[in-house]
């Protein structure tokens, strides 16, 4: 099939690109342009785990075409801040994470939640992250850090 | 699994011209896409072309009447969960769009979407169903507008023909004091599909209707439930009256998330649930909405 150039702005930077039809965008991601912190799991938008920021809201990014991000803004993981954030941090200091296979998603989950909420309830956090498979930690330390990081402020 | 179909991918700016794309009999209309790719990539779904409907001008958004609150089809779970507007007036879909899988897939997720999909879980149809919605849809011809108690005809079927494409969701607004309720049954909370879901919208003058997902090839109405309550007030021996209806409203069958048998004893569960607190909220004793029921 015929490819189609697109360009989008990753993390900041303008990028062309060109796409099969049928790439999604979690391969043109991970593929195309090295952006490798969205992992594909179970690439049937169940995991979470290849959440990206698009146009300010999470997507699973399996689940969307890359020829859809035709002028559109992804932000990813490495996109989030220069330094790590406030999250992420919490997130380090807790040993929220273990295999770490989980963690871009979650993060970016958590960041759209901290952004749209500064004192999210418990529920409230539990909710934002529930698409977000975690095998390893049993969710606890990773609730933990986004209540201590909306507690600590920006 | 990557998406192994080819097809040309369209970006139409305007309906015409949408509609003329899906005159193709191998065409196949794009919203949100959460089910659509997973279906392309399990190879159930392998369009010739795919039309993305989000270019289109006035497919997006909300149009509020004195009657009726009309969704554009593109309008997203989340949309509808951000809608102060939903929330107010139809707080039975704000209740429901809540719980369709995670924010991530709200986020792109459309209700248009969820009703052409069809799937007999679907969370959106039960309110849809006692809120007497209808679904507008456009054809190469002539714009006609479906009840939604008509739409679905089969499990994934709905009576859309080839080469229509839904344009919008209307709800009429009930003029009467209403309180409702949605109980979903999932296996865990958070993202899961409904095992059951049950819809209760009680009227001012007791009037009550009440439709059932995830326990028959379609969602329904329960239509000899609600004549059972019509004109009658609340009360134990009513829910146990109405709980004996159930098994001849539903036909559940036996799958992977659950048994026939649990999903018939839990829809009368549910269903005492619902109208306990649809009857709660009407009369002002409880939280229009929200998650601890009465």
């Amino acid at each position: 099939m015929k490819k189609i150039a697109i360009e989008f702005k990753l993390n900041g930077t303008q990028r062309q690109v060109e796409v099969e039809p049928s790439d999604t965008l979690l391969e043109a991601l991970r593929e195309r342009v090295g952006a490798k912190s969205p992992k594909c799991g179970c690439d049937r938008g169940d995991c979470g785990t290849c959440t990206v920021s698009f146009n300010g809201k999470t997507v699973r990014s399996c689940l969307v075409l890359a020829v859809e991000a035709d002028g559109a803004e992804i932000v990813t993981l490495e996109g989030i801040s220069k330094e790590p954030s406030k999250l992420q941090k919490e997130f380090a200091q807790r040993n929220a994470f273990q295999c770490g296979f989980c963690a871009p998603g979650i993060v970016m989950s958590a960041t759209e939640l901290l952004g749209k909420k500064k004192k999210p309830t418990r529920e409230e956090i539990q909710e934002a992250i529930a698409g977000n498979l975690c095998r390893c930690t049993g969710y606890t330390p990773i609730v933990e850090a986004i209540e201590a990081a909306a507690n600590g402020g920006k | 699994m990557p998406i192994t179909c080819e097809f040309e991918y369209h970006k139409p700016k305007t309906l015409p011209e949408a509609l003329k794309l899906l005159t193709d009999k191998g065409s196949c209309v794009l919203a949100g896409g959460t089910d659509l790719l997973v279906w392309m990539k399990e190879g159930l779904r392998a369009p010739k072309t795919v039309v993305d409907i989000k270019g289109i001008a006035g497919m997006g958004g909300f149009t509020l009447s004195a009657s009726a609150l009309r969704i554009g089809a593109c309008v997203t779970f989340s949309e509808l969960i951000e809608s102060d507007v939903v929330r107010k007036k139809l707080p039975m879909l704000w209740e429901c769009s809540r719980t369709v899988a995670s924010v991530g897939v709200r986020n792109r997720a459309t209700l248009a979407g969820n009703i052409c999909s069809a799937v007999p879980s679907l969370d959106s149809a039960p309110a849809l169903l006692v809120y007497d919605a209808v679904v507008e849809v456009r054809g190469p011809k002539a714009t006609r507008k479906v009840p939604v108690a008509e739409w679905f005809t089969g499990v994934k079927r709905t009576a859309l023909k080839p080469g229509e494409l839904v344009t919008a969701v209307i709800i009429p607004l009930t003029k009467k004091k209403a309180g409702s309720c949605y109980v979903k049954l999932g296996r865990y909370r958070g993202e899961d599909l409904a095992q059951v879901g049950v819809a209760v919208l009680a009227l001012a003058d007791n009037e009550y209707r009440v439709a059932f997902c995830a326990v028959g090839p379609v969602p329904t109405r329960a239509k000899k439930i609600e004549a059972l309550l019509s004109g009658k007030e609340l009360d134990d021996a009513l829910i146990a009256q109405a709980k004996e209806l159930v098994p001849q409203e539903i036909s559940p069958i036996t799958d992977i998330r659950s048994s026939k048998e649990y999903r018939l004893h839990m829809a009368r569960v549910m269903l005492a649930r619902g109208l306990k607190a649809a009857c709660a909220r009407l009369a002002g004793d409880a939280p229009a909405t929200g998650d601890n029921l009465v």
